[in-house]
Protein backbone atom coordinates (compact mmCIF):
# COMPACT_ATOMS: atom_id res chain seq x y z
CA UNK A 1 0.00 0.00 0.00
CA UNK A 2 2.88 2.10 0.80
CA UNK A 3 4.30 1.27 -2.20
CA UNK A 4 1.60 2.05 -4.36
CA UNK A 5 1.06 5.39 -2.68
CA UNK A 6 4.58 6.35 -3.43
CA UNK A 7 4.41 5.82 -6.82
CA UNK A 8 1.12 7.33 -7.49
CA UNK A 9 2.32 10.69 -5.26
CA UNK A 10 5.67 10.45 -7.96
CA UNK A 11 2.95 10.39 -10.72
CA UNK A 12 0.94 13.02 -9.67
CA UNK A 13 4.00 15.60 -9.11
CA UNK A 14 5.04 14.32 -12.67
CA UNK A 15 1.97 15.45 -14.15
CA UNK A 16 2.04 18.88 -12.32
CA UNK A 17 5.37 19.41 -13.36
CA UNK A 18 5.30 18.77 -16.98
CA UNK A 19 1.39 21.13 -17.00
CA UNK A 20 3.70 23.53 -15.40
CA UNK A 21 6.90 23.66 -17.57
CA UNK A 22 5.68 25.99 -19.57
CA UNK A 23 5.27 28.88 -17.60
CA UNK A 24 9.13 28.79 -17.11
CA UNK A 25 10.05 28.16 -20.43
CA UNK A 26 8.56 29.85 -22.98
CA UNK A 27 11.17 30.10 -25.61
CA UNK A 28 10.01 28.37 -28.63
CA UNK A 29 13.29 26.14 -28.97
CA UNK A 30 13.11 24.89 -25.99
CA UNK A 31 9.45 24.35 -26.09
CA UNK A 32 10.15 22.72 -29.76
CA UNK A 33 12.82 20.07 -28.03
CA UNK A 34 9.74 19.40 -25.28
CA UNK A 35 7.26 18.29 -28.19
CA UNK A 36 10.14 16.24 -29.35
CA UNK A 37 10.37 14.79 -26.57
CA UNK A 38 6.40 13.81 -25.79
CA UNK A 39 6.80 12.95 -29.64
CA UNK A 40 9.37 10.33 -28.79
CA UNK A 41 7.86 9.38 -25.65
CA UNK A 42 4.71 7.67 -27.25
CA UNK A 43 6.53 6.33 -29.56
CA UNK A 44 8.86 5.00 -27.45
CA UNK A 45 6.20 3.95 -24.92
CA UNK A 46 4.00 2.09 -27.90
CA UNK A 47 6.86 -0.02 -28.99
CA UNK A 48 7.59 -0.91 -25.42
CA UNK A 49 4.48 -3.11 -24.66
CA UNK A 50 5.22 -4.97 -27.70
CA UNK A 51 9.01 -4.88 -27.69
CA UNK A 52 9.17 -4.66 -24.00
CA UNK A 53 6.62 -6.64 -22.43
CA UNK A 54 5.71 -9.09 -25.27
CA UNK A 55 9.61 -9.63 -25.94
CA UNK A 56 8.50 -8.98 -29.75
CA UNK A 57 11.58 -6.82 -30.96
CA UNK A 58 9.88 -4.55 -34.34
CA UNK A 59 12.58 -2.92 -35.98
CA UNK A 60 9.68 -1.52 -38.30
CA UNK A 61 7.81 0.94 -36.21
CA UNK A 62 8.67 3.45 -38.74
CA UNK A 63 6.02 1.59 -40.67
CA UNK A 64 3.29 2.83 -37.89
CA UNK A 65 4.64 6.10 -37.77
CA UNK A 66 4.73 7.02 -41.28
CA UNK A 67 1.28 5.16 -41.80
CA UNK A 68 0.12 7.44 -39.03
CA UNK A 69 1.72 10.53 -40.37
CA UNK A 70 0.97 10.26 -44.08
CA UNK A 71 -3.35 9.19 -43.07
CA UNK A 72 -3.22 13.24 -41.78
CA UNK A 73 -0.76 14.40 -44.47
CA UNK A 74 -2.96 12.65 -47.52
CA UNK A 75 -6.78 13.52 -45.84
CA UNK A 76 -4.99 17.41 -46.03
CA UNK A 77 -4.03 16.84 -49.71
CA UNK A 78 -6.45 14.91 -51.67
CA UNK A 79 -9.59 15.83 -49.16
CA UNK A 80 -9.05 19.37 -48.32
CA UNK A 81 -9.60 18.51 -44.48
CA UNK A 82 -7.89 19.91 -41.56
CA UNK A 83 -4.93 17.36 -40.61
CA UNK A 84 -6.51 17.87 -37.46
CA UNK A 85 -8.59 14.57 -38.29
CA UNK A 86 -5.81 12.83 -39.30
CA UNK A 87 -5.34 12.73 -35.12
CA UNK A 88 -8.39 10.18 -35.22
CA UNK A 89 -7.56 8.51 -38.49
CA UNK A 90 -4.01 8.24 -38.08
CA UNK A 91 -4.17 5.32 -35.20
CA UNK A 92 -6.85 3.82 -36.94
CA UNK A 93 -4.74 3.39 -39.81
CA UNK A 94 -2.37 2.03 -37.99
CA UNK A 95 -3.79 -0.19 -36.07
CA UNK A 96 -5.44 -1.55 -39.35
CA UNK A 97 -1.91 -2.32 -40.92
CA UNK A 98 -0.84 -3.70 -37.61
CA UNK A 99 -3.99 -6.95 -38.54
CA UNK A 100 -2.37 -7.96 -41.43
CA UNK A 101 1.24 -7.55 -40.43
CA UNK A 102 0.80 -9.30 -37.04
CA UNK A 103 -0.65 -12.57 -38.72
CA UNK A 104 1.64 -12.93 -41.34
CA UNK A 105 5.38 -12.02 -38.92
CA UNK A 106 3.49 -13.95 -35.37
CA UNK A 107 4.56 -16.78 -37.69
CA UNK A 108 8.15 -15.58 -37.31
CA UNK A 109 10.05 -15.53 -33.53
CA UNK A 110 13.04 -13.80 -32.56
CA UNK A 111 15.47 -12.56 -34.59
CA UNK A 112 13.31 -13.52 -37.11
CA UNK A 113 10.53 -11.73 -36.63
CA UNK A 114 12.67 -8.07 -36.30
CA UNK A 115 14.10 -8.85 -39.41
CA UNK A 116 10.54 -9.59 -40.80
CA UNK A 117 9.52 -6.19 -39.02
CA UNK A 118 12.42 -4.24 -40.56
CA UNK A 119 12.04 -5.48 -43.93
CA UNK A 120 8.27 -4.09 -43.36
CA UNK A 121 9.11 -0.75 -42.86
CA UNK A 122 11.30 -0.42 -46.08
CA UNK A 123 8.56 -1.52 -48.27
CA UNK A 124 6.34 0.60 -46.69
CA UNK A 125 8.79 3.56 -47.13
CA UNK A 126 9.39 2.76 -51.00
CA UNK A 127 5.76 2.21 -51.48
CA UNK A 128 5.13 6.10 -50.40
CA UNK A 129 8.39 6.99 -52.32
CA UNK A 130 7.03 5.62 -55.34
CA UNK A 131 3.24 6.40 -55.40
CA UNK A 132 4.09 9.77 -56.61
CA UNK A 133 0.42 10.04 -57.93
CA UNK A 134 -1.23 9.20 -54.88
CA UNK A 135 1.71 10.68 -52.04
CA UNK A 136 3.77 12.99 -53.94
CA UNK A 137 6.68 10.80 -53.47
CA UNK A 138 9.77 12.44 -52.08
CA UNK A 139 8.95 15.83 -52.56
CA UNK A 140 6.62 15.00 -49.55
CA UNK A 141 3.41 17.41 -48.37
CA UNK A 142 4.25 20.15 -46.85
CA UNK A 143 0.80 21.83 -45.24
CA UNK A 144 -0.11 25.25 -43.67
CA UNK A 145 -0.63 24.87 -39.72
CA UNK A 146 -3.56 26.34 -38.84
CA UNK A 147 -2.17 26.75 -35.51
CA UNK A 148 1.34 27.96 -34.65
CA UNK A 149 1.49 28.42 -31.29
CA UNK A 150 3.86 25.93 -29.57
CA UNK A 151 2.22 26.09 -26.17
CA UNK A 152 -0.65 24.53 -27.82
CA UNK A 153 1.26 21.24 -29.45
CA UNK A 154 2.87 21.10 -26.31
CA UNK A 155 -0.51 20.55 -24.04
CA UNK A 156 -2.30 18.61 -26.79
CA UNK A 157 0.79 16.24 -26.42
CA UNK A 158 1.03 15.97 -23.31
CA UNK A 159 -2.89 14.80 -23.32
CA UNK A 160 -2.00 12.24 -26.11
CA UNK A 161 1.29 10.71 -24.07
CA UNK A 162 -0.75 10.61 -20.89
CA UNK A 163 -3.66 9.26 -22.53
CA UNK A 164 -0.87 6.76 -24.28
CA UNK A 165 1.05 5.83 -20.52
CA UNK A 166 -2.29 4.95 -19.30
CA UNK A 167 -3.65 2.80 -21.63
CA UNK A 168 -0.04 0.75 -21.32
CA UNK A 169 -0.27 1.21 -17.60
CA UNK A 170 -3.63 -0.47 -18.01
CA UNK A 171 -2.95 -3.50 -20.22
CA UNK A 172 0.41 -4.43 -18.41
CA UNK A 173 -1.48 -4.40 -15.17
CA UNK A 174 -4.08 -7.25 -16.09
CA UNK A 175 -4.02 -10.58 -17.62
CA UNK A 176 -3.20 -9.35 -21.08
CA UNK A 177 0.24 -8.14 -19.29
CA UNK A 178 1.02 -11.23 -17.47
CA UNK A 179 0.77 -13.20 -20.47
CA UNK A 180 2.49 -10.79 -22.61
CA UNK A 181 5.35 -11.42 -20.69
CA UNK A 182 5.44 -15.10 -20.18
CA UNK A 183 5.54 -14.90 -23.81
CA UNK A 184 8.19 -13.19 -23.69
CA UNK A 185 10.10 -14.66 -21.14
CA UNK A 186 9.18 -18.43 -22.85
CA UNK A 187 7.03 -19.17 -25.70
CA UNK A 188 6.84 -22.28 -25.26
CA UNK A 189 5.71 -22.85 -21.40
CA UNK A 190 3.35 -20.13 -21.83
CA UNK A 191 1.71 -22.53 -24.52
CA UNK A 192 1.79 -24.93 -21.97
CA UNK A 193 -0.37 -22.76 -19.59
CA UNK A 194 -2.99 -22.66 -22.42
CA UNK A 195 -2.37 -18.76 -23.85
CA UNK A 196 -2.69 -18.59 -27.37
CA UNK A 197 0.19 -16.87 -28.13
CA UNK A 198 -0.27 -15.61 -31.30
CA UNK A 199 -3.69 -13.97 -30.26
CA UNK A 200 -1.80 -12.09 -27.53
CA UNK A 201 0.90 -11.07 -29.39
CA UNK A 202 -1.38 -9.38 -31.95
CA UNK A 203 -3.37 -8.16 -28.51
CA UNK A 204 0.12 -6.25 -28.13
CA UNK A 205 0.86 -4.89 -31.36
CA UNK A 206 -2.62 -3.60 -31.98
CA UNK A 207 -2.26 -0.48 -29.31
CA UNK A 208 1.50 -0.56 -29.78
CA UNK A 209 0.75 0.30 -33.83
CA UNK A 210 -2.20 2.29 -32.78
CA UNK A 211 -0.45 4.49 -30.37
CA UNK A 212 2.46 5.05 -32.47
CA UNK A 213 0.00 6.30 -35.53
CA UNK A 214 -1.54 8.85 -33.16
CA UNK A 215 2.64 10.04 -32.65
CA UNK A 216 2.80 10.24 -36.29
CA UNK A 217 -0.11 12.26 -37.21
CA UNK A 218 0.30 14.65 -34.32
CA UNK A 219 4.37 15.08 -35.77
CA UNK A 220 2.65 15.67 -39.03
CA UNK A 221 0.35 18.59 -37.60
CA UNK A 222 3.27 19.74 -35.97
CA UNK A 223 6.20 19.91 -38.48
CA UNK A 224 3.68 20.29 -41.25
CA UNK A 225 6.19 18.97 -43.38
CA UNK A 226 6.93 14.87 -44.21
CA UNK A 227 8.34 13.28 -46.94
CA UNK A 228 8.44 8.95 -46.78
CA UNK A 229 12.57 9.27 -45.94
CA UNK A 230 11.44 11.00 -42.99
CA UNK A 231 8.88 9.53 -41.30
CA UNK A 232 9.48 5.67 -42.78
CA UNK A 233 13.25 6.22 -41.81
CA UNK A 234 14.88 3.15 -40.46
CA UNK A 235 17.56 4.50 -38.90
CA UNK A 236 15.82 7.84 -37.53
CA UNK A 237 12.62 6.41 -36.36
CA UNK A 238 12.92 2.72 -36.22
CA UNK A 239 16.01 2.06 -34.83
CA UNK A 240 16.22 5.28 -32.78
CA UNK A 241 13.20 3.91 -30.93
CA UNK A 242 14.43 1.25 -30.12
CA UNK A 243 17.72 3.31 -28.50
CA UNK A 244 14.89 5.74 -26.90
CA UNK A 245 13.75 2.37 -24.94
CA UNK A 246 17.06 0.86 -24.13
CA UNK A 247 18.54 4.38 -22.33
CA UNK A 248 15.24 4.65 -20.42
CA UNK A 249 14.76 0.95 -19.64
CA UNK A 250 12.96 -1.57 -21.40
CA UNK A 251 9.45 -3.46 -20.09
CA UNK A 252 9.28 -0.30 -17.36
CA UNK A 253 6.19 2.09 -17.53
CA UNK A 254 8.26 4.93 -17.32
CA UNK A 255 11.45 4.38 -19.13
CA UNK A 256 10.35 5.47 -22.56
CA UNK A 257 9.64 8.84 -21.40
CA UNK A 258 12.78 9.14 -19.14
CA UNK A 259 14.81 7.60 -21.80
CA UNK A 260 13.38 10.24 -25.18
CA UNK A 261 13.76 13.17 -22.97
CA UNK A 262 17.49 12.24 -22.43
CA UNK A 263 18.50 10.82 -25.54
CA UNK A 264 16.39 14.12 -26.97
CA UNK A 265 18.22 16.56 -24.82
CA UNK A 266 21.86 14.81 -24.98
CA UNK A 267 21.00 14.64 -28.69
CA UNK A 268 20.31 18.88 -29.11
CA UNK A 269 22.96 19.58 -26.51
CA UNK A 270 25.99 17.60 -28.60
CA UNK A 271 24.58 18.86 -32.23
CA UNK A 272 24.81 23.15 -30.94
CA UNK A 273 27.84 22.30 -29.15
CA UNK A 274 29.84 19.75 -30.72
CA UNK A 275 29.64 20.60 -34.45
CA UNK A 276 30.25 17.48 -36.50
CA UNK A 277 31.26 15.45 -34.27
CA UNK A 278 27.87 15.36 -32.63
CA UNK A 279 26.77 11.81 -34.36
CA UNK A 280 30.50 10.56 -33.39
CA UNK A 281 30.35 11.29 -29.36
CA UNK A 282 26.54 11.20 -29.27
CA UNK A 283 26.93 7.21 -30.52
CA UNK A 284 29.63 6.68 -27.89
CA UNK A 285 27.67 7.41 -25.11
CA UNK A 286 25.31 5.41 -25.97
CA UNK A 287 27.25 2.34 -26.09
CA UNK A 288 28.84 3.33 -22.60
CA UNK A 289 25.10 3.30 -21.28
CA UNK A 290 23.86 0.03 -22.65
CA UNK A 291 27.61 -1.23 -21.60
CA UNK A 292 26.96 -0.01 -18.31
CA UNK A 293 23.28 0.54 -17.58
CA UNK A 294 21.72 -2.47 -19.05
CA UNK A 295 18.88 -2.19 -17.73
CA UNK A 296 18.10 0.88 -18.90
CA UNK A 297 17.67 4.17 -16.48
CA UNK A 298 14.65 3.48 -14.79
CA UNK A 299 15.05 -0.34 -14.97
CA UNK A 300 18.34 -0.04 -12.83
CA UNK A 301 16.81 2.14 -10.31
CA UNK A 302 14.12 -0.01 -10.00
CA UNK A 303 16.77 -3.03 -9.88
CA UNK A 304 18.14 -0.82 -6.72
CA UNK A 305 15.02 -0.47 -4.94
CA UNK A 306 14.05 -4.49 -5.29
CA UNK A 307 17.75 -4.84 -4.10
CA UNK A 308 17.66 -2.72 -0.80
CA UNK A 309 14.25 -4.14 0.32
CA UNK A 310 15.43 -7.46 -0.18
CA UNK A 311 18.31 -5.94 2.13
CA UNK A 312 15.82 -4.88 4.94
CA UNK A 313 13.46 -7.84 4.64
CA UNK A 314 16.40 -10.10 5.55
CA UNK A 315 17.29 -7.67 8.47
CA UNK A 316 13.71 -7.99 9.70
CA UNK A 317 14.07 -12.21 9.81
CA UNK A 318 12.64 -12.38 6.53
CA UNK A 319 14.13 -14.86 4.06
CA UNK B 1 -15.10 -45.63 -22.37
CA UNK B 2 -11.68 -44.85 -21.18
CA UNK B 3 -10.66 -41.80 -19.61
CA UNK B 4 -7.95 -40.94 -21.78
CA UNK B 5 -6.81 -43.25 -24.26
CA UNK B 6 -3.87 -43.06 -27.03
CA UNK B 7 -4.86 -45.36 -30.27
CA UNK B 8 -2.04 -46.36 -32.49
CA UNK B 9 -0.76 -43.00 -31.94
CA UNK B 10 2.64 -42.85 -34.07
CA UNK B 11 5.17 -40.03 -35.13
CA UNK B 12 8.01 -39.63 -37.76
CA UNK B 13 10.58 -37.32 -38.32
CA UNK B 14 11.71 -37.94 -41.94
CA UNK B 15 12.55 -41.39 -42.39
CA UNK B 16 13.20 -41.75 -38.34
CA UNK B 17 10.15 -43.39 -36.76
CA UNK B 18 10.47 -41.96 -32.89
CA UNK B 19 7.09 -43.65 -31.65
CA UNK B 20 5.30 -46.15 -33.77
CA UNK B 21 1.42 -47.48 -33.35
CA UNK B 22 1.74 -47.03 -30.15
CA UNK B 23 -1.85 -47.45 -28.06
CA UNK B 24 -2.71 -47.16 -24.60
CA UNK B 25 -5.18 -46.19 -21.95
CA UNK B 26 -5.42 -44.58 -18.92
CA UNK B 27 -8.01 -44.69 -16.09
CA UNK B 28 -9.32 -41.55 -13.88
CA UNK B 29 -7.63 -41.28 -10.68
CA UNK B 30 -4.79 -43.66 -11.52
CA UNK B 31 -0.83 -42.66 -11.74
CA UNK B 32 0.79 -44.09 -15.07
CA UNK B 33 4.34 -44.18 -15.85
CA UNK B 34 6.12 -44.20 -18.98
CA UNK B 35 9.34 -46.38 -18.85
CA UNK B 36 12.08 -46.35 -21.35
CA UNK B 37 15.92 -45.57 -22.23
CA UNK B 38 17.36 -42.58 -23.21
CA UNK B 39 15.88 -41.92 -26.92
CA UNK B 40 12.88 -44.33 -26.65
CA UNK B 41 10.37 -41.58 -27.45
CA UNK B 42 8.72 -40.83 -23.74
CA UNK B 43 8.89 -37.34 -24.43
CA UNK B 44 7.80 -37.60 -28.12
CA UNK B 45 4.58 -39.06 -26.37
CA UNK B 46 4.61 -35.93 -24.59
CA UNK B 47 5.27 -33.41 -26.95
CA UNK B 48 2.22 -35.56 -28.84
CA UNK B 49 -0.33 -35.64 -26.25
CA UNK B 50 0.07 -31.51 -25.86
CA UNK B 51 0.13 -31.62 -29.17
CA UNK B 52 3.58 -29.51 -29.53
CA UNK B 53 4.36 -31.98 -32.26
CA UNK B 54 1.32 -32.98 -34.98
CA UNK B 55 0.82 -36.49 -35.38
CA UNK B 56 1.85 -38.62 -38.06
CA UNK B 57 -1.08 -40.93 -37.41
CA UNK B 58 -3.51 -42.01 -34.96
CA UNK B 59 -5.91 -40.69 -32.71
CA UNK B 60 -5.83 -39.02 -28.93
CA UNK B 61 -9.32 -39.43 -26.70
CA UNK B 62 -9.49 -37.48 -23.36
CA UNK B 63 -12.53 -38.01 -21.63
CA UNK B 64 -14.61 -39.31 -24.59
CA UNK B 65 -13.69 -36.43 -26.55
CA UNK B 66 -10.87 -36.55 -29.77
CA UNK B 67 -8.18 -34.19 -28.48
CA UNK B 68 -5.52 -34.57 -31.62
CA UNK B 69 -6.84 -31.78 -33.69
CA UNK B 70 -7.00 -29.28 -30.94
CA UNK B 71 -4.29 -26.16 -31.03
CA UNK B 72 -1.78 -26.50 -28.00
CA UNK B 73 -3.26 -23.91 -25.98
CA UNK B 74 -6.03 -25.58 -26.14
CA UNK B 75 -5.29 -29.05 -24.46
CA UNK B 76 -4.09 -26.98 -21.32
CA UNK B 77 -7.99 -25.33 -21.73
CA UNK B 78 -9.81 -28.83 -21.66
CA UNK B 79 -7.97 -30.16 -18.36
CA UNK B 80 -4.55 -31.33 -19.68
CA UNK B 81 -1.37 -29.44 -18.23
CA UNK B 82 2.30 -30.25 -18.40
CA UNK B 83 5.64 -30.15 -17.35
CA UNK B 84 9.11 -29.69 -19.45
CA UNK B 85 11.82 -32.21 -18.98
CA UNK B 86 14.32 -28.75 -19.52
CA UNK B 87 12.66 -26.79 -17.19
CA UNK B 88 11.39 -23.62 -18.32
CA UNK B 89 10.36 -20.94 -15.88
CA UNK B 90 9.79 -17.67 -16.55
CA UNK B 91 12.74 -16.48 -15.58
CA UNK B 92 12.79 -13.15 -15.14
CA UNK B 93 9.05 -13.40 -13.32
CA UNK B 94 8.91 -14.05 -9.52
CA UNK B 95 8.00 -17.08 -8.46
CA UNK B 96 3.94 -15.86 -7.72
CA UNK B 97 3.87 -14.27 -10.74
CA UNK B 98 5.15 -17.78 -12.92
CA UNK B 99 2.06 -19.53 -11.15
CA UNK B 100 0.00 -16.83 -11.36
CA UNK B 101 0.01 -16.98 -15.41
CA UNK B 102 -1.13 -20.84 -14.95
CA UNK B 103 -3.76 -19.44 -12.70
CA UNK B 104 -5.19 -16.85 -15.30
CA UNK B 105 -6.21 -19.53 -17.69
CA UNK B 106 -9.45 -19.84 -14.98
CA UNK B 107 -10.12 -16.18 -14.14
CA UNK B 108 -9.50 -12.87 -15.66
CA UNK B 109 -9.10 -11.28 -12.10
CA UNK B 110 -5.28 -10.00 -10.60
CA UNK B 111 -6.86 -10.81 -7.15
CA UNK B 112 -8.20 -14.43 -7.54
CA UNK B 113 -5.12 -15.56 -9.77
CA UNK B 114 -2.70 -13.94 -6.93
CA UNK B 115 -5.15 -15.63 -4.15
CA UNK B 116 -5.19 -19.20 -6.06
CA UNK B 117 -1.13 -19.02 -7.05
CA UNK B 118 -0.23 -18.57 -2.99
CA UNK B 119 -2.58 -21.46 -2.22
CA UNK B 120 -0.78 -23.76 -4.65
CA UNK B 121 2.73 -22.35 -3.64
CA UNK B 122 2.19 -23.34 -0.03
CA UNK B 123 0.63 -26.56 -1.91
CA UNK B 124 4.29 -27.01 -3.14
CA UNK B 125 5.96 -26.27 0.12
CA UNK B 126 7.53 -23.23 -2.46
CA UNK B 127 6.49 -20.34 0.16
CA UNK B 128 9.61 -19.24 1.61
CA UNK B 129 10.32 -18.27 -2.45
CA UNK B 130 6.99 -16.60 -3.62
CA UNK B 131 8.89 -13.32 -4.47
CA UNK B 132 12.12 -14.59 -5.94
CA UNK B 133 12.75 -14.62 -9.38
CA UNK B 134 12.41 -18.17 -11.07
CA UNK B 135 15.64 -17.32 -12.54
CA UNK B 136 17.27 -17.47 -9.28
CA UNK B 137 16.46 -20.91 -8.13
CA UNK B 138 18.13 -24.26 -7.76
CA UNK B 139 17.09 -26.98 -9.89
CA UNK B 140 14.97 -29.12 -7.32
CA UNK B 141 12.82 -25.66 -6.62
CA UNK B 142 12.45 -25.07 -10.73
CA UNK B 143 11.01 -28.55 -10.96
CA UNK B 144 8.81 -28.06 -8.36
CA UNK B 145 7.86 -23.95 -9.70
CA UNK B 146 7.22 -26.35 -13.17
CA UNK B 147 4.53 -28.50 -11.08
CA UNK B 148 3.24 -25.99 -9.42
CA UNK B 149 2.33 -23.76 -12.57
CA UNK B 150 0.69 -26.17 -13.92
CA UNK B 151 -1.64 -27.01 -11.47
CA UNK B 152 -2.47 -23.61 -11.06
CA UNK B 153 -4.21 -24.35 -14.87
CA UNK B 154 -6.54 -27.10 -12.86
CA UNK B 155 -5.74 -29.93 -14.80
CA UNK B 156 -7.67 -33.23 -14.19
CA UNK B 157 -4.75 -34.89 -16.09
CA UNK B 158 -1.27 -34.06 -15.52
CA UNK B 159 1.66 -34.76 -18.11
CA UNK B 160 5.37 -35.08 -16.02
CA UNK B 161 8.27 -35.27 -17.59
CA UNK B 162 11.15 -36.57 -15.52
CA UNK B 163 9.96 -34.53 -12.44
CA UNK B 164 13.11 -36.23 -10.36
CA UNK B 165 16.07 -36.48 -12.54
CA UNK B 166 19.02 -34.64 -11.59
CA UNK B 167 17.81 -34.66 -7.86
CA UNK B 168 19.61 -36.40 -4.92
CA UNK B 169 17.53 -39.04 -3.04
CA UNK B 170 16.00 -36.80 -0.42
CA UNK B 171 14.86 -33.87 -2.83
CA UNK B 172 13.43 -37.00 -5.31
CA UNK B 173 11.59 -38.24 -2.26
CA UNK B 174 9.96 -34.87 -1.62
CA UNK B 175 9.02 -34.80 -5.29
CA UNK B 176 7.44 -38.07 -4.96
CA UNK B 177 5.45 -37.36 -2.16
CA UNK B 178 4.45 -33.39 -3.56
CA UNK B 179 3.21 -35.79 -6.36
CA UNK B 180 0.92 -38.13 -4.34
CA UNK B 181 -0.48 -35.49 -2.87
CA UNK B 182 -1.02 -34.10 -6.14
CA UNK B 183 -2.95 -37.77 -7.17
CA UNK B 184 -5.04 -37.54 -3.53
CA UNK B 185 -6.35 -34.07 -4.71
CA UNK B 186 -8.20 -35.86 -7.75
CA UNK B 187 -5.72 -35.78 -10.44
CA UNK B 188 -4.83 -38.10 -13.21
CA UNK B 189 -1.25 -38.39 -13.66
CA UNK B 190 1.17 -39.52 -16.36
CA UNK B 191 4.33 -39.65 -15.36
CA UNK B 192 7.66 -40.85 -17.20
CA UNK B 193 10.97 -41.37 -15.22
CA UNK B 194 14.24 -42.57 -15.67
CA UNK B 195 14.42 -43.68 -12.36
CA UNK B 196 13.11 -47.61 -11.55
CA UNK B 197 12.83 -47.34 -7.96
CA UNK B 198 10.83 -43.79 -8.01
CA UNK B 199 8.74 -45.65 -10.79
CA UNK B 200 8.27 -48.44 -9.09
CA UNK B 201 7.13 -46.53 -5.92
CA UNK B 202 4.55 -44.84 -7.15
CA UNK B 203 3.10 -45.97 -10.36
CA UNK B 204 -0.32 -48.07 -10.60
CA UNK B 205 0.96 -49.58 -14.08
CA UNK B 206 3.70 -48.79 -16.24
CA UNK B 207 4.19 -48.62 -19.92
CA UNK B 208 7.54 -49.89 -21.05
CA UNK B 209 8.93 -48.26 -24.58
CA UNK B 210 11.91 -49.03 -26.24
CA UNK B 211 12.33 -47.93 -30.14
CA UNK B 212 8.81 -46.58 -29.89
CA UNK B 213 7.25 -49.30 -29.42
CA UNK B 214 5.35 -50.85 -26.45
CA UNK B 215 7.93 -53.96 -24.76
CA UNK B 216 5.66 -53.88 -21.61
CA UNK B 217 2.71 -52.74 -20.10
CA UNK B 218 1.08 -53.55 -16.34
CA UNK B 219 1.48 -53.65 -12.76
CA UNK B 220 4.94 -52.47 -11.54
CA UNK B 221 6.72 -55.42 -10.97
CA UNK B 222 5.23 -57.41 -13.55
CA UNK B 223 6.83 -54.77 -16.04
CA UNK B 224 10.12 -55.42 -14.06
CA UNK B 225 10.58 -58.81 -14.56
CA UNK B 226 9.51 -58.41 -18.26
CA UNK B 227 12.93 -60.19 -20.37
CA UNK B 228 12.06 -57.29 -22.73
CA UNK B 229 12.59 -54.70 -20.18
CA UNK B 230 15.52 -56.52 -18.90
CA UNK B 231 16.74 -56.52 -21.89
CA UNK B 232 16.34 -52.83 -22.95
CA UNK B 233 17.96 -51.47 -18.88
CA UNK B 234 20.62 -53.79 -18.73
CA UNK B 235 21.32 -55.97 -21.79
CA UNK B 236 20.76 -59.25 -23.78
CA UNK B 237 22.89 -61.00 -21.46
CA UNK B 238 20.81 -60.33 -18.86
CA UNK B 239 17.50 -61.17 -19.87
Amino acid sequence: MNMLNKKFLLTIAFIILAVLIPVVIKAPYQLHILILIIIWAIIGTSWNLLGGYAGQVSFGHAAFFGLGAYSAGLLTLHCALSPWWGILLGPLVAALAALPIGMICFRLRGPYFALAMLALGEIFRLVFLNLTDFTNGAKGILIMPAITNKMFYYYTGLGMLALTLLATYLIVNSKIGYYLVSIREDQDAATSLGIPTTLYKNLALLPSAFFTGLAGAFYMNYVAFIDPNIVFNLTNVSVMVILVVMLGGVATTWGPTIGAAIYIFLGEYFRTTLGSANVLIFGILVCLIIMFLPNGIAGELDLLKRLTQRKKASLSGGV
Amino acid sequence: MSFFEAKAITKKFGGLTAVSNLSFTVEQGEIFGVIGPNGSGKTTVFNMISRFFPLTSGEIYFKGKRIDTLPAHDICKIGIGRTFQVVKPLRRMTVIENVMAGAFLRTGSISKARHKAEEIIEFCNLGKYTDREAKGLPIPLRKRLEIARALATEPELLLLDETCAGLNPKESEAAIALIRRIRDTGVTIIIIEHIMKVMMGISDRILAINFGKEIAMGKPQEVANTPEVIKAYLGDAYA
